[in-house]
């Protein structure tokens, strides 16, 4: 008789490790199994050449824009720089790259100024037509050149990615979400 | 003094009674149904009161699909427009059973690989989606139905989507 309370424990365990991966999921979308990030190399916003492998070991929040997008991508950026913050000490195991879909207007210098805006750590990416295309192609990213004359604009994806220390492409965001979710989710991908 | 009815006046005459009767009679019950549906449709929870109970809304790319619209089988896979609810199916599921890369909804996946977005926001999201001929997958997730009128109406748009 003395091991009926024992049993009854019993659903209350097993129901614990679900509980604990629930509270460990991550808000963005997540990719099962996950696979490595493709990488790529691309002239950076500091003068380097910037490749995804560079910063293994670091969790990487991979966003694509144009530095004249009006609304979009300075509310991403803006985001990922509060999130930074709210990531404190571990601010540093965060590298965000934005990579852009307006290499004409977007040069390296240009990138860098408008980048430091938000935060002055973001590595912005510039490169050719065709190799920022192969990059958008290897992501699934879209991107459509609209309006006229120099007023142009684009229609892009939105969506942010995830990428953990090993360099696996783990999740995407969605545009909209907070910076609490970004800090949880990257908290996530950096580990204890 | 009063008048009386005749045999066959009166058998017509209870005919007749009997007859409304059962219309009411069928009447009634129908109005019972309809009565009793609706209130079930308004008064009971959804779905999501059972902890266990899935929140996902799966799609699958199956396998051959690219093989089939290579040979110009036009197979569609996602429809346009996918409705989800906060709290019920709140969860959008894409599969990739295929044996290709397919850019699907908002990502490109791999062969057997799996991608699994929950939504906490009611709102309508743009997808870019090679998939559909317009170019693009609409998700609408409408908030979780609280009143007795919206969880009735719910239900209604729900059954006919065919979701339910």
């Amino acid at each position: 008789m003395k091991w009926i309370p024992l049993l009854l424990l019993l659903p209350s365990l097993a129901a614990a490790p679900a509980q604990a991966g629930e509270g460990a999921a991550l808000v963005a979308g997540v990719f099962d199994p996950p696979r490595p990030a493709p990488d790529f190399t691309l002239p950076a916003s500091d003068g380097t050449r910037l490749s995804l492998a560079r910063y293994r070991g670091k969790a990487i929040v991979l966003a694509f824009g144009f530095t004249s997008c009006p609304k979009i991508c300075p509310t991403t950026l803006a985001t990922l720089a509060q999130a930074r913050k709210k990531l404190g000490a571990r601010a540093g195991e965060v590298q965000v790259v934005y990579v852009t879909v307006d290499p004409e207007r977007d040069d390296a210098e240009r990138m860098r100024k408008y980048l430091a805006g938000f935060d002055s750590t973001f590595v912005g990416a510039t490169g050719t037509p065709a190799e920022l295309a192969a990059v958008r192609q290897s992501y699934g990213v879209t991107s459509t050149k609209t309006g006229e004359g120099s007023d142009y604009g684009f229609a892009h994806s939105s969506y942010t990615y995830l990428i953990d220390r090993d360099g696996n492409l783990r999740a995407l965001m969605p545009y909209g979400h907070s910076s609490d979710d970004y800090a949880h989710d990257v908290g996530i991908l950096l580990g204890p | 003094m009063s008048a009386s009815c005749s045999g066959p006046e009166r058998t017509r005459s209870v005919g007749r009674g009997v007859n409304l009767l059962r219309a009411h009679w069928m009447v009634s019950l129908l109005a019972a149904g309809l009565l009793g549906a609706t209130s079930w449709g308004a008064l009971t929870p959804l779905p999501l009161a059972a902890p266990s109970a899935s929140r996902e809304e799966i799609f699958e790319i199956p396998k051959g699909t690219w093989a089939r619209r290579m040979a110009g089988d036009p197979v569609e896979i996602l429809p346009d427009e996918i409705h989800l609810t906060l709290g019920v199916k709140d969860v959008l599921v894409l599969r990739n059973l295929d044996d290709v890369p397919q850019i699907f909804g908002p990502t490109l996946m791999m062969p057997g690989q799996s991608f699994r977005l929950p939504f906490q926001v009611a709102s309508s999201y743009p997808f870019t989606c090679t998939a559909h001929a317009s170019g693009q997958l609409m998700v609408i997730v409408e908030p979780m139905p609280e009143t007795p009128w919206a969880r009735l109406r719910w239900r209604i748009e729900s059954l006919l989507r065919g979701a339910i």
